[in-house]
Order: C-alpha cells, then sequence, then structure tokens
C-alpha cells in the first residue's frame, strides 16, 4: 500500500465516518418529528406539539453539521478518487446528482420553512413541512444507498471504448438488489439511533426530575421507535442482507464470520479472535452448524471459507471486517434486549419506578451510533479490495496527480476541523437539552 | 446533447453565483455595515431561512457536473485539491458563524462568529472567483487529462502557474466588488431605516470598483486568452451577453441613487447572468482549457458521459428542476417583504 492511497482511504473513511453521525440522528429524528406533530395535529396536545419544537432544534443543530460534513465527501469523489470518478462518474454519478437535484432542494427549503415558520405556515402547513424534511432525507439516504450498492454490486452499465463505465438502463441502477434491503437496514439502523437518543434525553429528565411530562413522553416513543426498528434491522432487514453477502460477495462473508475453511455444516463465531497468520480463530466461541442454517435454512449446507478464495480476492483487514461485523451483531441484539425489557415495564407501567431501566436507557444512547458505524465499516472494509466489485480495484482509483504529502495535509486539515466542530456540536447539544423543553412554551 | 449539459452545468452554476452570491455579498459587508449588533442580527435575519438551501446550489451543480462530465469533474478537482480543500473549510466556517452566533448571548462569542462569518465570506468571494480565473486562462493539463496545481508559484501567468496568479486574483476582486454590490442591493430591499440607507451607500461605492476590475479584466482576458473572442465573430449573436452586462451595469448605477432597491438588485442579477453567460459562450466548446497544448484541453465531446446516461439525466432533471423552482418560489413567497429590525426571539 503506497502513502497515497493509504492516505486517501484514511481521509475518506474518517470524514465519512464523522459525517454519518449526523444524517444516521436526523434521518430517524425526521420520522419522530413527524409522528409527534401528527400527534398533536390528532390530539391538540399542545404537549405534543412543544415536544417538536424542543426535538426540533436538537435536529436543527445535527442537520447544521450534517450539510457541512456532507459537501467533502461529494467533493472527495473528484479529490482524492478521480480515476474512479473518470471510470464510474457517468453510473453513479446519477445518483448522486439526483440526491442534490431531488432531496437536498426539497430538505433545505423546507427545513427553513420548518424552523422559521411556525407562526406563518399554521398547525398543517407546518406538519406538512416537517413530512417534506422527512421525505427529503430518506429519499437522500435511498440515493447513496443506491450509490454504494453500486460499488458493491455493480449492475446496469457496460464498459466503454475507453474503458469507463457507461451507464445502459437507470431503473437497474435505482433497482440494484443490492439496495432494497440495505436501505431499510439502514433507514431502520437509523431509527434506533434516533430511538435510543430521544429515550437518553427523556430517561434523563426524569431521573433528574425536571420537565418530566416531556421526560416520560420521550422515553415512551423512544421505547417503542426503538422497540419496532431494532427488530426490523435484524429481521427481516439483516438476514436477507447477510443472504445478499452470500450471494454476491461469498468471500467477504467468510471473512465476516471468521471461517477459515469450507465445511458442510459450518459453525456460527459468536465470540473469537481471528489469527490470519494461522488460519484458525483463537478462544472460540462457536453455536455448531448455526452459520450454515443461516446463510442457506439448512443445517447442513456448504458455506465457502477463505480457504475456497484466491488470497487476492480476500479483503484486506479480515480483523477489522470481523471485529466491526461482530460489534454490529452483538450491540444490535443487546439493543432488542434492552428495549423489549423497557417495553414490558412501560406496558405494567413500571417504567418510571425503574431508576435502573431508566440509567440504562440514559447511558445507552452511544451504542447505536457505533453499531451504525461498525455496520458501514463491515460493508466497506467487506467490498475491498475492490472500489467497485469485481471491476476496479481500490488501488486504481486513486487520483494521479495528488501526492501523498498534500493528501495528509487535507487529511490533517479535517482532523482539527472536525475536532473544533465536534466540541461545537456537544457543547451545543448539552445546552440545548439542559434549556429543556418546558421553557419553550413561554418563548415563542 | 452535450451542448445542452454545457448549458445545464453553466445555468446551475450561474444560479448558485446569483443566489448564493447575496449571502455572500451579505457576508462580505457584514462587518462594514453591521456596526452594531442589531443591524447584525438585522443582516443575518435577511439570509438565515435562505443560506442553505442556496447553497444546494453548488452541490447539485457538482453533482450535475461529476455525472454528465465525469473526466471533467476527475480532472479539474483533483487537479484543484487544495484551493477546493480550502474552499470546503471555509463553507464550513461560514455555515457555523451564521448558525452559531445566536446561540449563546455572550458579546465575545458573539463577535468571534462575526469575524468568521465575514472574513470566510470574503475569502470564498476571492477564491471562487480565482477558480473562474483558472478556467478562463487555462491549467497545465497532460496528455491524459490530469494536472496539479499548487496554490501560488510566481503569480505571473506562466503556463506552470499556480491557482493565484495577478490574472486569477483580479477576476477575485471583480467577483469581491460585483458579490458586495449585489449582497448590497439584497441587503437595501430587505430592510429599512438606517441601514437601508447606508446599504445603498455601499452599493454605489462598490459600483466603482465593479467597474474599474471589469475592465482591467475584460482588457487583461483579452490579452490571455484570445480565442475567447473566436466564438462571437463567428457568431455575433453572442453580443447579446456583454450588452446584458452593459444594461447590468447601467443599472447598478442608476438605481440605487433613486431608491429602486428591487431594480438595482435585479440588475446586478443581469450583470451577474450576462457576464457568466459571456464567459461560457466564449470558452465553449472548452471546459477547461490546457495551458501547456492546446489539443489536451477538455472539451465538451471529450469529457462527457455517453448518450443515453445523459438523455435519461435529462429526463429526471427538468422534473427535478419544476420541483425545486416550486420550492423555492414557495420559500422565498414565505418570506418575502422586509425583515423585521434587531432581536426578537431566539432563533434556532
Amino acid at each position: 500500500m503506497n502513502d497515497a492511497l493509504l492516505i486517501d482511504r484514511l481521509q475518506f473513511g474518517f470524514t465519512i465516518a464523522y459525517h454519518y453521525i449526523f444524517p444516521q440522528l436526523t434521518m430517524g429524528l425526521s420520522l419522530v418529528i413527524v409522528v409527534l406533530k401528527g400527534m398533536y395535529l390528532w390530539k391538540r396536545d399542545e404537549r405534543y406539539n412543544n415536544a417538536t419544537r424542543f426535538l426540533a432544534r436538537i435536529f436543527a443543530i445535527n442537520f447544521f453539521v450534517g450539510v457541512i460534513t456532507g459537501i467533502p465527501m461529494e467533493f472527495q469523489f473528484g479529490t482524492n478518487w478521480a480515476r474512479f470518478s473518470k471510470f464510474a462518474g457517468g453510473v453513479i454519478g446519477q445518483t448522486l446528482a439526483m440526491e442534490g437535484v431531488f432531496s437536498f432542494f426539497l430538505e433545505s427549503s423546507f427545513l427553513g420553512l420548518f424552523l422559521f415558520g411556525e407562526e406563518k405556515l399554521g398547525k398543517r402547513g407546518h406538519f406538512v413541512s416537517a413530512l417534506l424534511v422527512f421525505i427529503g432525507s430518506w429519499l437522500s439516504g435511498y440515493l447513496i444507498v443506491a450509490t454504494n450498492a453500486w460499488m458493491q454490486h455493480p449492475v446496469g452499465y457496460q464498459i466503454a471504448s475507453d474503458g469507463s463505465a457507461q451507464l445502459t438502463s437507470f431503473w437497474d441502477l435505482l433497482l440494484n438488489p443490492w439496495v432494497g434491503w440495505q436501505y431499510v437496514h439502514t433507514m431502520s439502523g437509523s431509527v434506533v439511533t434516533a430511538g435510543f437518543v430521544v429515550a437518553s434525553i427523556g430517561a434523563y429528565y426524569v431521573l433528574a426530575q425536571r420537565d418530566t411530562d416531556y421526560g416520560k413522553l420521550f422515553v415512551h416513543v423512544g421505547v417503542v421507535t426503538g422497540i419496532i426498528a431494532s427488530i426490523i434491522v435484524l429481521f427481516p432487514t439483516g438476514d436477507q442482507q447477510g443472504k445478499n453477502v452470500a450471494l454476491h460477495q461469498p468471500v467477504t462473508l467468510a471473512a465476516m464470520e471468521g471461517l477459515f475453511k469450507t465445511k458442510e455444516g459450518a459453525e456460527l463465531t459468536l465470540i473469537g479472535q481471528p489469527d490470519i497468520e494461522g488460519q484458525k480463530m483463537d478462544n472460540p466461541l462457536h453455536i455448531p452448524n448455526m452459520l450454515s442454517f443461516l446463510t442457506y435454512n439448512r443445517w447442513k449446507a456448504e458455506v465457502k471459507g477463505l480457504d475456497a478464495f484466491p488470497r487476492d480476492q480476500w479483503p484486506d483487514n479480515i480483523p477489522l471486517l470481523y471485529y466491526s461485523y461482530h460489534i454490529m451483531v452483538g450491540l444490535g441484539t443487546i439493543f432488542i434486549a434492552i428495549t423489549v425489557v423497557a417495553g414490558y415495564l412501560l406496558w405494567r407501567r413500571r417504567l418510571f419506578s425503574s431508576r435502573w431501566m431508566l440509567w440504562i436507557l440514559m447511558l445507552s444512547f452511544p451504542f447505536p451510533y457505533i453499531a451504525n458505524t461498525a455496520g458501514w465499516m463491515t460493508a466497506e472494509l467487506g467490498r475491498q479490495p475492490w472500489l467497485a466489485y469485481g471491476i476496479m480495484r481500490t488501488v486504481q482509483g486513486t487520483s494521479p496527480t495528488v501526492s501523498a504529502g498534500n493528501g495528509l495535509f487535507t487529511l490533517l486539515g479535517f482532523l482539527g476541523m472536525y475536532f473544533v466542530i465536534g466540541v461545537l456540536f456537544l457543547f451545543l447539544m448539552i445546552k440545548k437539552i439542559n434549556h429543556g423543553p418546558e421553557k419553550l412554551l413561554y418563548e415563542t | 446533447m452535450e451542448t445542452l449539459w454545457f448549458i445545464i452545468v453553466a445555468f446551475m452554476i450561474t444560479m448558485y453565483v446569483v443566489l448564493d452570491g447575496f449571502d455572500l455579498g451579505v457576508g462580505v459587508l457584514y462587518l462594514l455595515l453591521g456596526t452594531s449588533d442589531s443591524d447584525r442580527q438585522t443582516m443575518l435575519k435577511t439570509i438565515a431561512p435562505f443560506w442553505d438551501g442556496n447553497e444546494v446550489w453548488l452541490l447539485a451543480a457538482g453533482g450535475t457536473l461529476y455525472f454528465a462530465f465525469p473526466m471533467l469533474y476527475a480532472s479539474s478537482f483533483s487537479g484543484f485539491y487544495l484551493p477546493l480543500m480550502i474552499v470546503l473549510w471555509l463553507l464550513m466556517l461560514r455555515g457555523a458563524g451564521i448558525e452559531l452566533r445566536h446561540q449563546l448571548h455572550h458579546p465575545m462569542w458573539k463577535s468571534f462568529w462575526d469575524v468568521v462569518f465575514s472574513l470566510s465570506s470574503v475569502l470564498l468571494v476571492v477564491f471562487f472567483g480565482a477558480a473562474l480565473g483558472n478556467v478562463i486562462r487555462g491549467v497545465p493539463l497532460h496528455q491524459d487529462g490530469y494536472f496539479f496545481e499548487p496554490l501560488w508559484t510566481t503569480f505571473t501567468v506562466v503556463p506552470e502557474a499556480g491557482i493565484l496568479d495577478w490574472f486569477t486574483v483580479l477576476i477575485g476582486l471583480v467577483a469581491l466588488f460585483t458579490l458586495t454590490a449585489h449582497g448590497a442591493h439584497y441587503i437595501s430591499m430587505k430592510t429599512t431605516g438606517d441601514i437601508q440607507i447606508r446599504a445603498r451607500s455601499y452599493a454605489a461605492m462598490s459600483w466603482w470598483g465593479v467597474l474599474l476590475t471589469s475592465i482591467l479584466a475584460l482588457v487583461a482576458t483579452s490579452s490571455i486568452r484570445p480565442e475567447i473572442w473566436n466564438n462571437y465573430a463567428e457568431h455575433p449573436w453572442g453580443y447579446i451577453f456583454p450588452l446584458g452586462g452593459i444594461l447590468g451595469l447601467a443599472g447598478m448605477y442608476i438605481f440605487p441613487s433613486r431608491g429602486k432597491d428591487t431594480s438595482s438588485f435585479l440588475s446586478s442579477t443581469l450583470f451577474i447572468v450576462s457576464m457568466l453567460s459571456a464567459t461560457a459562450f466564449g470558452l465553449y466548446p472548452h471546459l477547461l482549457p490546457s495551458s501547456t497544448d492546446p489539443q489536451y484541453s477538455l472539451t465538451v465531446y471529450n469529457a462527457a458521459a455517453q448518450h443515453y446516461g445523459l438523455s435519461v439525466g435529462l429526463l429526471w432533471w427538468i422534473v427535478g428542476m419544476l420541483l425545486a423552482g416550486g420550492y423555492f418560489t414557495y420559500l422565498y413567497r414565505s418570506f418575502r417583504g422586509k425583515v423585521s429590525s434587531g432581536a426578537e426571539g431566539e432563533m434556532y
């Protein structure tokens, strides 16, 4: 790996992982806001409306940081991955341009109206603007997942005489078999984050004995959305996406699962450390035959291990891929456990007297962020060593004229800039949460 | 088809310059014109609901450029690596300046973000102008269609020039004066009272800057890239663009002194649209001229995607633009008229 390639990858990986902290909350939160605003129209209870006012403030900060950290993503295709852009721009430029034209215009226009126009628009108008922000952001998610899906599983193109990929079917690109489950999986992951964040803020208010009416409402909404979304993340979407990986990227599946040797009745590894040099798992904890069953619905089905593929097809960082995948799945399972227990307590009307559960809810908000990030790392490390799976290797995609030194300069710049943005973001979030929803009633 | 997409991309960039141009212009004038806290809040209020949507034109134009002319995107974005990254950081700082100032009511906090907002706006305008200057001057393209420019070399116009040389800085200054006037017209259109009157006088002052730098830029362009007149000689109808520029410039002189703020704003809009169109008309079919060997230049033909993608794109682009036009009309209508001055309530 030459230096420029490493720096290009680090820079893209760092900026996209950082960027995705914010949209993963706003995509899910826009749904919560639409639901609460709808409840207000239905029940005419001012509490719902003021709750959306509060969440809109949380949303606005996250959306703003999402916007400013999102612009470098589009730019970097050209700046750091010029040969890839030349190769694939005719195809994935479609979905990226559509994101700008269809979702960003929608989101940004109606977010302005949603944030500044409550009085001018009236109740219904305000609800509609929230709904359009929601649609815009979920459409944006679709187009990005579709862009990524083409890199994971290229379809609807042909290689032209100059060696570039050219679009041959627009609908194949948009309806890539990779995109359906992956999209629902990603979006429900985003709703898990929003549910946990809302529940966490609510649990804090209840435990701190302030803004308790809103605290209880937030816990309620957060737990219910959390249950639904964390189940969907696992089943059917996670399960089906796993089958997609098995079908289209079998070597990735083997690496994710830490399966070195092809076998019938392959075991599922829950915990263990992959030893690439020794071609084995250290300290493994297995469930026999489970991997075969999950992948092919047959206990004795053959699952291909890494040994079935030539080394140059293997993902280039198998341990990190393996850990990312296992962190994602492990946390996903824990989310179901937490939300189901909290949901049971809520149903029995015992949640707000169960301080231990409120503490758990309050403290668990970082974990969905980790799980979502680990999920994307699984997808992206799993795609290696390819930039576009099977047709262009990552090493072939960099910019020929951007030197490692210039790359490092901007990587360091991003690190510094994003550190400052992160500090400001946390400061503002704490300030908004500390201000609380109750006071907002008297401010507008 | 390639020509059509050239026009579309030029259109989207022009929309960006006109719309985000007044946000940037407000930023340039912000410290000069906003001498009190309440003036500054008023100025920010004029752009608060719009600036983010306006900035989307840059992203949408970038995306459109990417899919219509992948080779140009690859070449120019990697070749302009450093200035683009600096522009990204400045865009972040500009946004932070607008959005963070009102989050804390402390004079030190506010003055810090005020300076960040204004300074990043000034630098953005100069960099955008310099970028246009680079496109006009040409860049040292290699045979494979790539190049890399340092930020500066000797500040002279040589084939191996940097991003900044006297010519591109000159175009940067044209942009600075033009958008200052544009922003001043916008402020005087959206405000009342003292600030409105002072905005008009800044508009009048910057007009002389626009006039002077434009003339210099015109002379310099003709000597550095005389080819830019070829298209005009072949198709004289193209003179409609410079003519529009002169009309716009005349309007920018006449209307502010008579207090016709909307007409002033439309005049500066006409000036921007005409000058950018005139440049695009002169460059066509070049997208990025080469300063080393003319045959390495990127043109609409050798940089475009294939026909199928471009025609499918046209269908959704038209639909998308109709929708976007609808949103923008609705957004600007909802917040039409003058903004109230000073503070009221907490903004988001």
